[in-house]
């Protein structure tokens, strides 16, 4: 049901900007949605993350893999155990940049003798690596749609991605990449049972959604065209907040603006938010340093007691005439 | 533990990130390019039209130099039927360039604005000769 389902929403968000050229509305679709979208995305992120960043976290929760710091003759691991900040700064850039929990996936399986084996499985690892990569560099490109004079990150990315150019045009790899890893994330949901049977509709929706994206900036830059410099004119358009909508610039990218402005709105709201919510998440942003320094927890107020001496001063006499023996003998 | 410390200082840096564009546009311009259409050729035109509607060559140019590119050059036909029935021989050079002689200020300031660099004029002649 959750592929259906999924399969036939981005159906929906496919055909509304398709007849919403038709019906001239490209207005609305150049510009009434983009803004829209992109400010529930800044402000959705900003109100998710203050949220996360208001909810106490009062002790470590050390999930490690390394050595722990101890005697100066055990060897410690500083990185995937770290008790400094900076150790921590090097455990997140491993998590960010290479998903280094991801790829201590293993599989497991019990051998025909009933012995337990642990299967090297590093697929879904690469898939997420290709995907994430070519992603974050094909946003990185498209500044150059939105910025007067393109930053020198996206002209070098520009020139390394294109480098197996073809034919007379530029080819750019990251859009077989992102393709290759989108297409395996996809499949190993459909495919194996397990993984199968705990995914749901948000699951494909983001995949397909993604997809979608894909295929419809491949479609406009391989085979229907668009005219990209009436696209570049109304991003500029729309980052200098004067907006205006050129004529014509083809249904193939109100489309893929679209779907974009469908995803942007959807992320504060879905599990995208994995991305940002890493950089949050208590396991990897704390040093292990349980033992070596007293932590006291944030919102331990001085309690008000009443201790047995000050019982005694208050009771005392009732406790002597009911011949109670007392500490105090006076 | 309420990182504000930490947490605030780097919602600010990535939200600045994402909004480079707008801060990168502050005070410059964004205008297009005006296309330069003034050019001997196209003065002696009786209509000022290129060789398929502006439309098609706007998003479609670079398509049709290619078609040109391989029928001419592993195929051997040379003339190509426009739409209305017009016959052009299949050239950057004599073709394109002969009505758009101002390569410069047509499409290469186009290309720039748009940041495409197509190597072309590595092999081939562009503007006046
Ligand atoms: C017969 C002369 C002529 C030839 C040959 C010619 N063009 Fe044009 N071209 C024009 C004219 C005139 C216009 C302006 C049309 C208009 O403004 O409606 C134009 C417009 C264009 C435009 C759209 C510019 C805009 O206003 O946005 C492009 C792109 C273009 N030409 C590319 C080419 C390419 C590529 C070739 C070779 C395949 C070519 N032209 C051959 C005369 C010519
Ligand atoms: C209206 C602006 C405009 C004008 C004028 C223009 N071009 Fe282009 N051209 C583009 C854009 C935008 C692209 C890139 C399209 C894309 O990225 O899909 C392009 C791409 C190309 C490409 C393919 C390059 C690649 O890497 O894919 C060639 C070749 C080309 N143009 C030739 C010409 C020639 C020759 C002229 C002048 C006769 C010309 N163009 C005039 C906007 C223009
Ligand atoms: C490596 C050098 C080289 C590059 C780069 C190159 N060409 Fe060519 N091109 C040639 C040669 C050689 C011919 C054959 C000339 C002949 O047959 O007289 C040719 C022929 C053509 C022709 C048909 C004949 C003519 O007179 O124009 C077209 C159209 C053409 N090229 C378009 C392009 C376009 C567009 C680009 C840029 C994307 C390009 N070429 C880049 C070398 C090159
Ligand atoms: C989540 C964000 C986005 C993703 C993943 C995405 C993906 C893609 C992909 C894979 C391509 C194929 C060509 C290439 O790799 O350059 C493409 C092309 C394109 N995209 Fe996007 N896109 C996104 C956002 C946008 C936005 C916001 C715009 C609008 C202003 C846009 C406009 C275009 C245009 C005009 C092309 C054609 C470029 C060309 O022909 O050279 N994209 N997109």
């Amino acid at each position: 049901m959750g592929v259906g389902f999924s399969l036939l929403m981005i159906v929906l968000l496919v055909l509304i900007p398709f007849l919403g050229v038709y019906a001239g509305l490209e207005y609305v679709l150049g510009v009434v949605f983009p803004y829209l979208a992109f400010s529930i995305f800044i402000i959705g992120i900003l109100y998710r993350i203050i949220c996360w960043g208001r909810s106490p976290v009062p002790f470590r929760i050390p999930t490690t893999c390394g050595q722990q710091k101890s005697h100066d003759w055990i060897k410690a691991d500083p990185v995937e155990n770290p008790t400094t900040a900076f150790g921590v700064i090097l455990r997140m850039v491993k998590e960010l940049f290479f998903f280094r929990s991801l790829f201590r996936n293993n599989k497991v399986k019990i051998t025909e003798k009933g012995h337990i084996a642990y299967i090297w499985e590093k697929w879904l690892w690469l898939a997420a690596i290709l995907f994430h990569w070519s992603f974050f560099i094909i946003i990185i490109r498209h500044l150059r749609l939105f910025t007067p004079k393109t930053p020198w990150l996206v002209s070098f990315f520009e020139r390394m991605d294109g480098f197996f150019g073809f034919g007379m045009y530029s080819f750019y790899f990251t859009d077989l990449l992102v393709v290759i890893g989108l297409a395996y994330l996809l499949i190993r949901r459909l495919v194996i049972p397990m993984v199968r049977y705990v995914s749901l509709a948000a699951d494909y929706f983001v995949l397909f959604l993604i997809m979608g994206i894909a295929f419809s900036g491949i479609l406009m830059k391989y085979f229907v065209r668009a005219d990209v410099a009436g696209v570049k004119e109304l991003a500029m358009s729309l980052v200098a907040f004067k907006p205006v909508v050129p004529v014509d610039i083809g249904s193939i990218f109100y489309i893929h603006l679209f779907l974009v402005c469908a995803l942007l709105a959807y992320f504060p709201f879905s599990k995208l938010m994995h991305g940002p919510g890493l950089l949050l998440s208590p396991t990897r942003n704390m040093a292990n340093t349980n033992r070596m320094k007293r932590h006291i927890n944030p919102w331990n107020y001085p309690v008000k007691v009443h201790t047995y001496e000050e019982y005694e001063e208050e009771f005392g006499k009732v406790m002597q005439a009911a011949g109670l023996p007392l500490d105090k003998q006076s | 533990m309420y990182d504000k410390k930490i947490i605030i200082p780097i919602l600010a840096v990535i939200v600045v990130v994402l909004t480079y564009p707008i801060w990168s546009l502050f005070g410059k311009g964004a205008a297009a390019p005006e296309l330069d259409l003034n050019t001997p050729e196209i003065q002696a035109l009786a209509e000022k039209e290129c060789i398929e509607d502006t439309e098609f060559m706007r998003s479609n140019h670079m398509e049709l130099l290619n078609e040109w590119r391989i029928k001419s050059v592993r195929e051997g036909t040379n003339v190509y039927v426009a739409s209305d029935g017009q016959e052009y021989e299949m050239s950057l050079q004599n073709t394109c360039l002969s009505c758009h002689s101002n390569k410069e200020n047509f499409c290469d300031s186009c290309h720039s604005y748009a940041e495409v660099n197509p190597d072309c004029w590595d092999c081939h002649v562009g503007g006046e000769l």
